[in-house]
Parts: C-alpha cells; sequence; structure tokens
C-alpha cells in the first residue's frame, strides 16, 4: 500500500514538474531585462523587474488586445450555450424527423480543420461587413463550439428523469418558464462545464480569430505574434504577455476545479 | 471452512471517539459456528455494512478482535483471509466469459488447468449457468450476474465464508425468490458458512438460521427467526420484526398483573417491580377482539389475502390487530382480550424475565 | 433513451442551432466546394473545372508527402499519449486537497493559447536562452530545432505530448472515479494481480472515455496548426510541415484557391474517415458478445 502510493507520488511530481517547468520558464523571463534574457543564463531572474508587465498594462496595443479576447470569448460562450440549450433539450426529450443524422452532423463539425474554413470565413464575413469585429469570431468560433456545447448540454439534461417536465407542465408551467426556472437550475453544473469548454477553446484558437480581424477586434495571441515578427528580439514583453494569457485560464480552472472531473465524465458514447 | 468469532469488537470512524454516537459499532462479542447461515438484519446505518467491512477485512476494528477458527485475522487484508463476498451490484468482469469468471480466482492462486476446469465445471451446475459458460458476462441479466458472482466465492472449496451484501437488491421480484431458494439450497447442500446481509426481514428469516439484528450500532439480539418473534430481547426487535409489528403500551406492572390506562391485564407470570420505562408488548395475531378486557377504539381494516389488519388506537397509541381469514370480526366491538402467555414486559426498551424464571 | 417521444416540433428547439451552424459552417464549407470545381484568371471571372482540383491534389507528391507526415505525427501522437494519459491517471490522487491541486494543475496547459504553447516551447528549446535547449547543450547533445528535422519534430512532439496528455489523463480519471469499490474489493477476494486489476475492471470500465480520448486526440493532432507553425514555421525546408500548415500556405500565402478548397474537402473527409474507422473499432470491439 505505502509503497504504491510513494510510486505514485514519484510518477505524479516527475509528470507535474515536466508540466510546469516550461511554464516556470516563461514567467522567469517575463521578470526579466532584455539583457539579461540574452546575458547571462540564470535560472531565476537576478534583478527582478516588473517593466515588461508595464509596458503591456500602459500601451493600449497590448493590453487592448485582452479586451479583445475577453469580449469574443464571452460573446462566443454566451452565444453557444443560448442556442445549444433548446437543441440539447430536443435531442435528450424527443424524437423527431432526422434527429441522429442531425446529432451525428453537428458532431462532424468538430472535426473540421480550422484550416479549412479560414479562407471562406474571411470571404464571408468581409462580404457582410463583419470583418475585423468581435462578433465575427465569436461566430465562427461556434463552428467547433456549438457541437460540444449541445453534446456535453445533452449528456446532464439526460440524467435528469422525465418525470419533472411532465410534473412542471401538469402544474401549468409554460415551456420557457419551465425551462428558465426550473430545468436550467436543475442542469446548473452541466451548464457550467459547458460554459467551461467553449471559454477553454475560443480562448486558445488562433487561427479563425487572426484571420477574421486585423484592428479593432485584434486577439491578444495575434498581438503577441506581430509583435515578435516587428521587434524580433522584445523576449521579456514577449513572455510577460504570455504569462498574462495563461491567467485567466487558470482562474477559470479554479473555480470550476470541483467540475473538471464530472465533465470529463461524460463517456458516454 | 471455520468458525467465525467476533470477540470484543467495537469500531469508530473518528480516530479519536468521544461520545457514545462517534461509535459506530458498539463493542460486541459473537460466535458463529461452521457452516451456519446467519443474517444481519437492521435498517440503514445501524452499522451492519460496517460489521461486513470488518470481517471481509476491507475495514480494521478500533478494538477487538475477528478470529476464522482458532486464527486471529483481525488485521489480515481480504485476499488472505479467504473469504467470498457478493456485492449489492453484481460485481463480474465485464470483458471475459462466464467460465474466464469462474476461474479467475483459481487461475491467480495457480491451480492447474485440469483442476480448475474441473472445479468450474462443478459450480456451473451448482449454480446453473452450465449452458451459457462460453458468454461474454457483459451482457447477462443481474440475477445471472449475482449467480456469477456467487459462484466465483465457491469455486474455491476452502472458502471460510461467504458473505452477502444485499445481494438482491437489483434483481427482479420474481427472480429474488427464486435465487434466495437457490442459495438455501446451496447452503443445505455445501454447507458454506454464509452471513447475509440486509434490512428486509423477510429476506432474513427465510433465509437464516440464526438472525443478528442490529440498531444504532449495537446487536440488540441474536437467535433464530422464530425466538425473534416470540421472545424479542428489544422493542426495536419487536417493532422491526413481523408485519405489522409487535403492539407496545405503557403499562404499570404489579405482580402478574399489568395496567394500561387503568385497565388490568392479566400477565402468565409474576415480575419484579423496577424503575425505568415499563411497557408491555404483544404480536397483533395473540389479540382478540372480545366483549371486555382493554378498551380498543377501531379506525380502519385491511384485508391483506389471508387475514384482516384491524388499526386503532389503545389509549392513545396506535395499536393492530390480526384477525385470520375466516374468522367473524363482531360488529361494533370496542374491547380486546389479550393472551396472556404471549405478553412480554420491557423495561427502558429491553425484555425483563418473570421473577421465578428470572431467579 | 428508448422510450423518448416522437415530437417533430422538437425541430423548432434545434432552430437557433441550425442558423448559427448552417452561418459558420455550411456557407462557408459551400464556398469551399464552390471554389474546389471552378477555375479562375482572376478578376473574379471562374469557370467550370470539374474534378480536375481533385485529381490534381490527389496526385500532388507535395500534398502526399505533408499527408505522410500527418499521419506520422498523429501515430506517435497516439501512441506517446494515450498509454501515458492512462499511466498518469492511475497514479492521480483520490480525493481530498491533493486530488484538487493535482487537477487545476494538469488542466493549466489545456487553457494555454495555442499560440502561447508554441512560444513557451519556443524559447524554452532555444539553446541560447532556454532551460531545455541550454541544458542539453550543456550535456553535449547538438540539439538544434531550427536547422535539425529530428530534433524539430522531437520538440514538437514533446511539446504536444505537454500540452495535450493531461486531457486524456483526465478523462482516463473521470472513468476511472465511477468503478465503484466493490469491484476492487471483489479483486482482491479473487487475489487479482494489480496487472489484473487494470486489465479486467479499469480498462473495461474507462473503454467510453478512452474511446472520446483517442477520437479528440486523433482530430485534434490531425488539424494541428499553431503551434507547430509558431516553433518552427513548418521546417526545416519542410520537414514539420503538417497538412493544415501546408494548406494555409496554399490558401492564404498562395492564394491558388482552386486546389486550396479541393485540398480542404480532402482534409476534411481524410478525418471524418479515420475517426469513423476508430468508432467503428472500438465500439465494436466492446459489443462483441
Amino acid at each position: 500500500m505505502t509503497r504504491a502510493s510513494r510510486g505514485s507520488a514519484v510518477v505524479m511530481t516527475l509528470y507535474l514538474l515536466f508540466l510546469l517547468v516550461p511554464i516556470y520558464w516563461l514567467l522567469n523571463m517575463s521578470l526579466k531585462t532584455n539583457a539579461e534574457i540574452t546575458g547571462a543564463f540564470s535560472l531565476y531572474p537576478l534583478n527582478p523587474t516588473l517593466a515588461n508587465y508595464r509596458t503591456i498594462l500602459t500601451d493600449p496595443s497590448w493590453y487592448m488586445g485582452y479586451v479583445n479576447s475577453l469580449i469574443y470569448v464571452v460573446m462566443n460562450t454566451a452565444l453557444s450555450l443560448a442556442v445549444a440549450l433548446p437543441a440539447a433539450y430536443a435531442f435528450s426529450r424527443y424524437r423527431f424527423l432526422g434527429d441522429k443524422h442531425l446529432f451525428f452532423w453537428l458532431l462532424t463539425n468538430r472535426m473540421a480543420p480550422p484550416a479549412v474554413f479560414a479562407l471562406p470565413f474571411f470571404q464571408l464575413y468581409s462580404a457582410v461587413g463583419l470583418f475585423d469585429t468581435h462578433i465575427a469570431v465569436a461566430l465562427a468560433h461556434c463552428l467547433f463550439n456549438v457541437p460540444l456545447a449541445v453534446w456535453i448540454l445533452e449528456g446532464f439534461m439526460s440524467g435528469v428523469p422525465r418525470e419533472i417536465d411532465e410534473t412542471a407542465y401538469i402544474d401549468g408551467y409554460s415551456f420557457p418558464r419551465f425551462f428558465v426556472r426550473i430545468f436550467m437550475p436543475l442542469i446548473a453544473s452541466g451548464i457550467g462545464v459547458a460554459a467551461f469548454f467553449c471559454f477553454m477553446f475560443s480562448w486558445v484558437e488562433l487561427l479563425l480569430s487572426r484571420t477574421l480581424t486585423s484592428v479593432n477586434a485584434k486577439p491578444i495571441a495575434a498581438t503577441m505574434t506581430r509583435t515578435v515578427s516587428a521587434s524580433g528580439l522584445d523576449w521579456g514583453v514577449l513572455a510577460a504577455a504570455g504569462v498574462l494569457t495563461i491567467l485567466p485560464g487558470a482562474l477559470v480552472i479554479w473555480f470550476v476545479r470541483n467540475y473538471i472531473a464530472k465533465g470529463f465524465a461524460l463517456g458516454r458514447v | 471452512m471455520a468458525r467465525i468469532t467476533l470477540d470484543n469488537l467495537a469500531h469508530s470512524y473518528s480516530p479519536a471517539p468521544k461520545g457514545d454516537a462517534d461509535w459506530a459499532l458498539k463493542p460486541m462479542s459473537l460466535t458463529w459456528r461452521d457452516g451456519g447461515a446467519y443474517a444481519l438484519l437492521g435498517s440503514s446505518g445501524c452499522g451492519k455494512t460496517t460489521l461486513l467491512n470488518i470481517i471481509s477485512g476491507l475495514l480494521h476494528p478500533s478494538r477487538g478482535q475477528v478470529l476464522f477458527g482458532d486464527r486471529d485475522v483481525t488485521t489480515l487484508p481480504t485476499a488472505d483471509r479467504n473469504i467470498a463476498q457478493v456485492f449489492q451490484f453484481p460485481v463480474v468482469y465485464d470483458t471475459m466469459t462466464v467460465r474466464q469468471n469462474l476461474a479467475f480466482p483459481l487461475k491467480n492462486r495457480g491451480l492447474p488447468a485440469d483442476r480448475i476446469a474441473a472445479r468450474v465445471a462443478s459450480v456451473a451446475r451448482m449454480i446453473g449457468m452450465e449452458d451459457r459458460l462460453d458468454r461474454r458476462a457483459r451482457g447477462l441479466t443481474a440475477d445471472a450476474k449475482q449467480k456469477i458472482s456467487l459462484g466465483r466465492g465457491m469455486v474455491r472449496q476452502d472458502v471460510n465464508a461467504i458473505l452477502f451484501d444485499e445481494p438482491l437488491t437489483v434483481i427482479d421480484p420474481q427472480m429474488k425468490w427464486e435465487l434466495r431458494t437457490q442459495l438455501k439450497a446451496l447452503h443445505r447442500e455445501f454447507g458454506h458458512t454464509m452471513i447475509y446481509v440486509t434490512h428486509d426481514q423477510t429476506e432474513a428469516l427465510t433465509f437464516a438460521d440464526e438472525v443478528v439484528v442490529m440498531s444504532e450500532g449495537r446487536v440488540v439480539q441474536a437467535g433464530t427467526p422464530q425466538s425473534l418473534f416470540d421472545a424479542p430481547a428489544h422493542t426495536f426487535v419487536g417493532y422491526f420484526i413481523g408485519s405489522p409489528g409487535m403492539n407496545l403500551l405503557d403499562a404499570q406492572i404489579a405482580g402478574a398483573t399489568a395496567f394500561v390506562d387503568g385497565t388490568a391485564i392479566p400477565l402468565a407470570a409474576p415480575y419484579a417491580p423496577s424503575a425505568g420505562r415499563v411497557q408491555i408488548g404483544i404480536r397483533p395475531d395473540a389479540v382478540r377482539p372480545a366483549t371486555e378486557g382493554l378498551p380498543f377504539h377501531l379506525v380502519r381494516v385491511e384485508d391483506v389475502g389471508h387475514h384482516r389488519i384491524l388499526r386503532g388506537e389503545v389509549a392513545g397509541t396506535p395499536f393492530n390487530v390480526v384477525v385470520p381469514e375466516g374468522e367473524p370480526i363482531p360488529a361494533g366491538f370496542d374491547r380486546i382480550a389479550l393472551d396472556p402467555a404471549r405478553i412480554g414486559v420491557f423495561v427502558d426498551d429491553w425484555r425483563i424475565e418473570p421473577r421465578e424464571r428470572a431467579a | 433513451m428508448m422510450d423518448k417521444p416522437v415530437n417533430n416540433r422538437a425541430w423548432f428547439l434545434v432552430l437557433p442551432v441550425l442558423i448559427v451552424v448552417a452561418f459558420s459552417a455550411v456557407i462557408p464549407l459551400m464556398t469551399v466546394v464552390n471554389y474546389s470545381v471552378q477555375d479562375t484568371f482572376g478578376n473574379n471571372q471562374f469557370f467550370w473545372n470539374g474534378l480536375g482540383w481533385f485529381q490534381e491534389v490527389l496526385e500532388s507528391d507535395r500534398i502526399h508527402a505533408a499527408l505522410g507526415r500527418q499521419l506520422l505525427f498523429s501515430a506517435i501522437i497516439l501512441a506517446i499519449e494515450i498509454p501515458l494519459g492512462i499511466f498518469i491517471a492511475l497514479n492521480m490522487p483520490k480525493r481530498g486537497f491533493w486530488a484538487s491541486l493535482v487537477l487545476v494543475l494538469m488542466a493549466l496547459p489545456l487553457l494555454i493559447p495555442w499560440n502561447v504553447v508554441g512560444t513557451i516551447w519556443q524559447v524554452f528549446g532555444r539553446v541560447d536562452i532556454g532551460l531545455l535547449g541550454h541544458t542539453l547543450a550543456a550535456m553535449g547533445f547538438d540539439y538544434n530545432y531550427v536547422n535539425d528535422p529530428v530534433d524539430a519534430w522531437a520538440t514538437i512532439i514533446v511539446m504536444d505530448v505537454w500540452h495535450w496528455t493531461s486531457l486524456v489523463a483526465l478523462l482516463c480519471y473521470a472513468g476511472l472515479q465511477s468503478i465503484p469499490d466493490a469491484y476492487y474489493q471483489a479483486a482482491r477476494i479473487d487475489q487479482a494481480s494489480r496487472w489484473g486489476v487494470f486489465r479486467y475492471i479499469e480498462l473495461p470500465k474507462m473503454g467510453g472515455v478512452l474511446l472520446i480520448a483517442v477520437l479528440l486526440r486523433f482530430m485534434d493532432s490531425f488539424m494541428i496548426y499553431t503551434e507547430p507553425f509558431v516553433v518552427t514555421g513548418g521546417g526545416p525546408g519542410n520537414a514539420t510541415t503538417f497538412l493544415s500548415i501546408d494548406l494555409v500556405k496554399m490558401a492564404i500565402g498562395q492564394f491558388d484557391l482552386g486546389p486550396a478548397a479541393a485540398f480542404s474537402l480532402i482534409y476534411f473527409l481524410v478525418i471524418l474517415l479515420i475517426s469513423w474507422v476508430f468508432y467503428t473499432v472500438m465500439t465494436a470491439q466492446r459489443e462483441t458478445p
């Protein structure tokens, strides 16, 4: 028993080290000046400085990147959930013409390579005047987030007994009132999990968000790539920007940590 | 196979138990003879699962000893105890066939292949699964799966005991009866020591030679089904066993007479006076409608087929009377007569014996 | 599941999804199909080209090479991440404070924007300023992911393992958590070995989540774009030019719309086909009586 658990502890320590050391290295660099980074090699900042962070937080072309990213991520999450909730309810409660095919077709969209869609998206959104807006990116990310949200929510909804719906209708609830007042609170953790995944995939995606924006809605991730190619060697600022992109994700995980395992547990295929 | 002795056993889930409530199992001593069929009966949370886990080695007791034969197994892990267990939900190895499931415990113990094949064949016959030996276990019904997990236990000839943890919970009602009959037959034929945990009195009373009734972490009575019915040692047993349960009335005792709400009721023998809450208890089938005796207020009659239950009140306490089929119920009766030989006397919930027998 | 009532009005509930997905998937896909069968001499004048582009793509050595690299990459990724993820899941603490902490730390790489993942490893592997590159150089290895194709592959594979193994592990962990204790107790009674417990209890019970893990890891590794693009830009030479990188080069870099569109459709179909094969094989295995 004890030998086995000590073995597990060693495995987990090594694995977590493997995960955390590269992140630590980014953090380490973000606290150094460029001179120190390219100068003597050191495992920790000898003269820690917040100058790189100051650069980012005082320059609108930097910090607006964060604002833009957050705007379209939140828009996407809200949009995905808003359309996925009724659809997931339909899939979990009723059979209807073509339901299985429709469900499968939705899931295939999750398998579509964003690279395939980059150019057509660009043309489509340019044509309808949505290019370089937050809503364009939010809509584009629906490509993979809506199927995912429908799938996750359907799983949670199927866990709620149908008698609850029937009782509510007998008690005289209308469908919208029942759905919002009774049903949604019941699957609150499912909504949380779905929101988490939407947030996550929208936040980490770059190919589409970069293709669909130029200035006004440019995401932080894209700002980083441009700055690298332009100034080439501003490693400190790059690292600081990277560290700042990790923070929202870390915060979100911390809040949903008790639901993560549950969200992943939807192993019903 | 072996005798099982629980010696001064107690268990608490908290590392430093303080009050009575911290003990999931209060100190108990019991001996179960080799080859007996025993049931642990009690409502959920009474400690019966804790006791079972201690016997199976999943838990190590805070105090006391567990002996298999003369061997102290208190701290031995499950694998070294040589027991078998059938769980509440069927536990089978899904990806294996029935045959592989049955052979698995023997294979792990390194038996030669021909011995394994012979044992598997005979166990398959015992549990009546010979025709399905090469089916994958995943697709079988719940009762078939329970038979497999029972078979996995019986396939080892030297098991000390077979433990059953509410094994019929997920079985269809008609299969429940069949499985229980089969279990009983297997016990008669092969004589394994069997310990059966349940909250269902019918299961316990029909299965076991001796039933151990537990309540709030305490063994309140251990005895044959008949003795639990006739002479419950505790009001809990009286109430829990029997349907409906024993009627209990607050009373004062003077010698061989009990007084309930001012009415005198003769008892079979005189009792010594005692301090504390005194109650008399009587089974509903030992009461008859009468023209004189204890005042009874009838509320309703339930016909349950082979008898009728009269639900009513005596001195403000719910009271049931069972009238056998065919016997008429006198119209408008308001008194009942109690069979003196079947009245029990309880002080602070525990049964007391009459004076001369106690002496 | 079986006794759901038939109600075709449920289509109204699905309508919003259809509208959104039509806008974000169907119309763009139609554009792709449209391009794939037409040719242009510029000035927005198109003419019918039949299956010409498809033929060109299917015969293109460049795309064959990219497809070969992509298949090799996905195969390596699955071969490493699936067993490693299972192994990590088996070693994760089951409950308590450590379980929460480990969960959170493990999920961290999953929430880092993909180009930042690329940046982290691009920096980490540099011999002059990165810990990994510096350490390897100090140990006497001639490591340089910019010039050496093998080093570039190794870096990208390690990066992907770093990035995604946690996803597999978390899925398997969730599957393991759902196994009732009685199974482990039964295995103890039957004196099953540790391997026996894994082979006959844990692995079968993880079947469902494992299927999801394999599908997700296959799809996402097959579509990988951002991370290797940031680290190697597809180089050295074309050594790490995977399908998506090649496609973006073709569509946006060279603006070869027709071939790029035909390429896109074939690409999409290959993913669907391989996913379907995985799904069928893995579920068939589970369902055999």
